[in-house]
């Protein structure tokens, strides 16, 4: 680890802790040159025009921290918590800045150099170490949501005006919320779905997740659909975990690598091609694990299995036509996807495909919509700012159909259009696909 | 509260609550730790934290920090996005730092006429991309053009690729309101050219913000070219491909662009994006052919032979616009990619006689090489601007003595071949102390009075362009002593 308490005095009392910058973060900030070429591409700074909410500014930050120039004091720590982490400086470094490593280690440094007050580090531990490590409790708090939704509480709690007194950033969260009709995935998965067609082409393992399997199985099921209608056989693996995406980027690595650690458990020997995500934001952790836990040739074995389900379609036919759907369509590419895994031409060419479908580019589709994991809770100022812009980007499309392959995404997108009174229906490509198909 | 600093104040208690009163209190920052970002812009070598850094919305607020800062005199420096190359914006002295960044809306875009009036925070690509469905764009194209604004480009009177042929900053802007270092607002110039009168526009663009604050612009729109053809050409040294710079141009062939990219370069930008650039390679040219589409490839035939004639190894077209766009992309973030050979660079920027190029560049090497520290090249070849790239590493204390020292040679290699200090990033005050080796001191002094009519009290941006006589001009303070010397102020512009 990289702390190293520092004991000093004659009188063996101990001085305030002194943790050291991690020396590998610190060797990754060489690499930025200073050049500004990243400025334009930054959400955060296009809101505000803060050379500290800049990515430049805030490596500039971090190598202050590193090299001793400045303290970990509040205001520094702010500008950091106000990053969207959405990696959209790595596309547009010319330079190869690994930001998003540099952002997450500094952040696990900071967590122990400079801690959060102490009612936060709890409710941290709470939702970081139990609620999603621990399936058992998510199933239970969504199973609370679902009856609160269906048993018409939601209602008569909406109707007596009780949710206006909650916190606005509660009331976001409540309304939020995806309608839980839907019934979760896993729990009512088989074993193996069969390929459609003849002997199946590949063997897929699908990687559905902790929230996202609670909450948006309609999804996974049209994925699931979209495979097997691709020849290809997908099985269900009933013990895997949260893929730790939430911990990692709030510095909480212990907790993600040992989700990470459990899910190549579960992951492991089922003699399958590929892993196969349709949730960007999983995906780009899945497919780092590697360098979460450098050393693991295990896991380096994992995050190279890992694919996003675009990826495994793009190059491929399905084994019956499509159906024709009359729609215009357009798409926000998920950061994690387009930035952290750097996909971008698949899921295009994929909706493409589907007769019938008139495509509108997307005006600043590589902007993020201010979803980014829990950020439209942690920071609800920013994150309305930047979905308002890609609300109205959306409504200068006039799009019917809005497309993005990342739930949170697709939440914020949908609750932000329903806000604005645009009449667009938001979906995960996967759900267009499996109407076609 | 939000905004306590955690250090003393900087600056004076009463300014500080005047520019909070002007702007409002989340709009000042005077904690050193929000303030260390701005303690440099692109350059990260000459370095000044700013007493405060305010953001300006209006006009009215500009006016109003500006006079608060002159009624303390108090200097101050305008900012828009910190991508400046020569210190520029680097607040000496604890200068208040006016951040332009947020007054980037685009005002009028008069598609008929062609003009556009915008504020001086807008980002250059920003405003080609607004007027982008009608078939114009605005032409100065610096490299950094997805990140830097208007009103940078005004102040240091920015280049581009394609300013070859269409010209740089100052044959782009018409007119210009400006708040002056008293907080006076003049208008220089209009929607109109030719106004009669001083050409105070002219005289305002590349003034490197020591005349006062832009807050409006009004500039031209150029139409896009009908055809554009791309063509790179491979050659096996710098030598080789100076000769077909200069053969090009002996066809009297104006391309739209002529950049030159050396072998450290390629490879860094190879790294990068996996273009297929040789990396055995001694340079390449970009060379870009646009107008009507009779005709261009005539005329790309005619500078594939130029390259023919100066031993090329290879010339091909850009097959299609997805390739025309990466290989401008390779060209425009090259200094950026450079990141990947080295944490740090030092880009110069001097202009040359063109048939100087292979003699300068050798000098260039030779320099580095003496001081153990790789050079590269990336330039507007077409006409004479050189950017040698000096690579250390900011950690090494030596090295940085290392680099300056290579600097001053490279600098003096430019001069002796009757060159110019900079081409489009400005003195700063980075070049300052070369200034005396190509000007006389009758010419400074001249520009000293201009300065002057403008800025009597060195407030605006002191220390920077060029170099003073007295220390009371860096450091923004007049003695009342001084008075009696200075000439009359500016009456009405
Ligand atoms: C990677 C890279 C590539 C570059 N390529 C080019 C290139 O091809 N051609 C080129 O010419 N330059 C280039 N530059 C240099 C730089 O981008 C330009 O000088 C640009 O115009 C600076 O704009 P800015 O908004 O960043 O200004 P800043 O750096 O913020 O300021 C520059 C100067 O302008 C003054 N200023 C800013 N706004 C105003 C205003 N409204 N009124 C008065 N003064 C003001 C500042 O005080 C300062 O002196 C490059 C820089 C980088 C980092
Ligand atoms: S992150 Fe990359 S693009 Fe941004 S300033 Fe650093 S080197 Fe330049
Ligand atoms: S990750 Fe996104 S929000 Fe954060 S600095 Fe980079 S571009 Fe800006």
């Amino acid at each position: 680890m990289s702390e190293q308490a520092v004991l000093q005095g004659e009188t063996g009392a101990a001085a305030p802790p002194r943790f050291e910058f991690p020396a590998e973060t610190s060797e990754l900030l060489r690499s930025c040159v200073h050049c500004g070429l990243c400025l334009g591409a930054c959400p955060t700074y296009r809101e505000n025009g803060d050379e500290n909410d800049s990515p430049r500014g805030r490596l500039y930050l971090m190598k202050g921290l590193a090299y001793g120039k400045i303290e970990p004091a509040p205001a520094v720590q702010r500008h950091l918590d106000l990053c969207l982490d959405c990696r959209a400086c790595e596309t547009a470094c010319p330079s190869g800045v690994h930001y998003g490593r540099i952002l997450e280690t500094t952040r696990e440094y900071l967590n122990e150099a400079a801690p959060p007050p102490w009612h936060v580090k709890l409710l941290r531990k709470f939702v970081f170490e139990q609620l999603f490590a621990r399936p058992v409790l998510l199933s239970t708090l969504t199973t609370l949501m679902r009856f609160q939704q269906t048993s018409g509480l939601r209602r008569f709690l909406h109707s007596v005006g009780v949710m206006k007194l909650l916190p606005p950033r509660l009331r976001l969260m409540e309304a939020m919320q995806p309608p839980l009709e839907e019934a979760p995935f896993r729990s009512n998965a088989p074993a193996v779905f069969p390929a459609d067609g003849d002997a199946p082409r590949m063997k897929v393992a699908l990687f559905s997740g902790c929230v996202m399997d609670l909450m948006l199985g309609e999804i996974h099921r049209a994925t699931v659909k979209v495979l097997q209608a691709y020849g290809i056989e997908v099985h269900t693996v009933h013990a895997q975990h949260c893929c730790g995406a939430l911990m990692f980027h709030a510095g909480e690595a212990n907790t993600g690598r040992m989700l990470a650690k459990r899910n190549i458990e579960a992951f492991g020997g089922l003699g399958v091609d590929w892993i196969v995500n349709n949730s960007a934001g999983c995906g780009a952790v899945l497919k780092e694990y590697g360098e979460w836990l450098p050393g693991d040739e295990r896991a380096h074995a994992f995050a190279k299995k890992n694919k996003d389900v675009s990826e495994i379609l793009a190059g491929l036919e399905p084994v019956r036509p499509y159906k024709r759907i009359s729609a215009t369509v357009c798409y926000d590419a998920p950061c994690h996807l387009l930035h952290a895994q750097k996909i971008s031409a698949q899921p295009v060419e994929l909706i493409k495909r589907i007769p019938g479908v008139a495509w509108i580019e997307l005006p600043d589709a590589n902007f993020c919509c201010g979803a980014a994991g829990v950020y439209n809770l942690t920071q609800p100022a920013m994150s309305r700012a930047v979905l308002r812009r890609k609300v109205e980007a959306i409504r200068s499309t006039g799009a019917e159909i809005v497309l993005t392959g990342n739930p949170g995404c697709l939440l914020q997108i949908r609750q932000g259009c329903k806000e604005a009174g645009l009449s667009c229906e938001v979906l995960h490509p996967m759900e267009l696909l499996a109407r076609a198909l | 509260m939000d905004h306590e600093p955690q250090q003393p104040p900087m600056i004076p208690a009463v300014l500080r609550a005047e520019l909070m009163a002007a702007v409002g209190p989340g709009n000042v920052k005077v904690a050193a730790e929000e303030l260390h970002v701005y303690e440099c812009d692109g350059l990260t070598i000459d370095t000044a934290v700013p007493g405060a850094v305010v953001f300006v919305h209006s006009t009215e607020q500009v006016v109003k920090v500006v006079k608060a800062c002159a009624a303390a005199q108090q200097p101050f420096v305008a900012r828009g996005a910190g991508t400046g190359l020569s210190g520029g914006a680097v607040a000496l002295n604890n200068a208040v730092v006016i951040e332009l960044a947020r007054m980037n809306r685009i005002l009028e875009l008069d598609l008929e006429n062609r003009v556009a009036l915008v504020e001086p925070g807008v980002v250059n690509l920003r405003l080609s991309e607004a007027c982008r469905s009608e078939g114009l764009h605005y032409a100065p194209d610096p490299s950094s053009q997805g990140s830097c604004t208007i009103g940078g480009n005004v102040a240091e009177n920015s280049g581009g690729p394609h300013t070859l042929k269409l010209g740089v900053t100052v044959n782009h802007v018409l007119g210009l309101e400006v708040v002056l270092p008293d907080g006076r607002v003049v208008n220089l110039g209009g929607p109109l050219p030719g106004l009669p009168g001083y050409d105070l526009t002219g005289l305002f663009v590349g003034s490197e913000g020591t005349f006062g604050i832009a807050t409006k612009v009004w500039v031209k729109l150029t139409p896009n070219p009908e055809a554009v053809k791309t063509l790179l050409a491979v050659f096996p040294s710098i030598d080789a491909a100076s000769r077909a710079v200069s053969a090009i141009i002996a066809r009297g062939i104006v391309p739209a662009a002529l950049e030159l990219i050396d072998q450290q370069v390629i490879r860094a930008v190879e790294e990068w994006l996996h273009l297929g650039f040789p990396t055995e390679a001694g340079a390449v040219l970009l060379i870009e052919l646009d107008g009507l589409r009779d005709g261009l490839d005539l005329l790309a035939g005619r500078v594939m032979d130029a390259c023919r004639s100066s031993d090329c190894l290879d010339v091909r077209a850009a097959k299609d616009d997805a390739e025309r766009l990466l290989l401008w992309k390779a060209r425009k973030q090259a200094f950026g990619a450079v990141g990947r050979l080295s944490p740090s660079y030092y880009v110069q920027d001097g202009v040359i006689p063109r048939s100087k190029l292979p003699e300068v560049l050798a000098k260039i090497q030779a320099a580095g090489r003496k001081h153990g520290l790789t050079t590269a090249n990336v330039f507007h070849a077409g006409d004479g601007n050189l950017h040698p790239l000096i690579l250390f590493d900011e950690r090494k204390p030596e090295e940085v003595e290392r680099a300056l020292k290579c600097n001053d040679e490279v600098l003096a290699a430019v001069v002796e071949a009757g060159g110019m200090l900079s081409g489009e990033h400005g003195i700063g005050m980075e070049k300052l102390k070369f200034m005396p080796q190509v000007f006389s001191e009758d010419d400074l002094e001249g520009m000293r009075r201009v300065r002057e009519a403008f800025d009597p009290n060195y407030l605006a941006n002191p220390g920077k362009a060029i170099p003073a006589r007295r220390c009371w001009e860096v450091k923004g303070h007049k003695p009342p002593e001084a008075e009696a010397a200075a000439l009359p102020p500016m009456r009405k512009a």
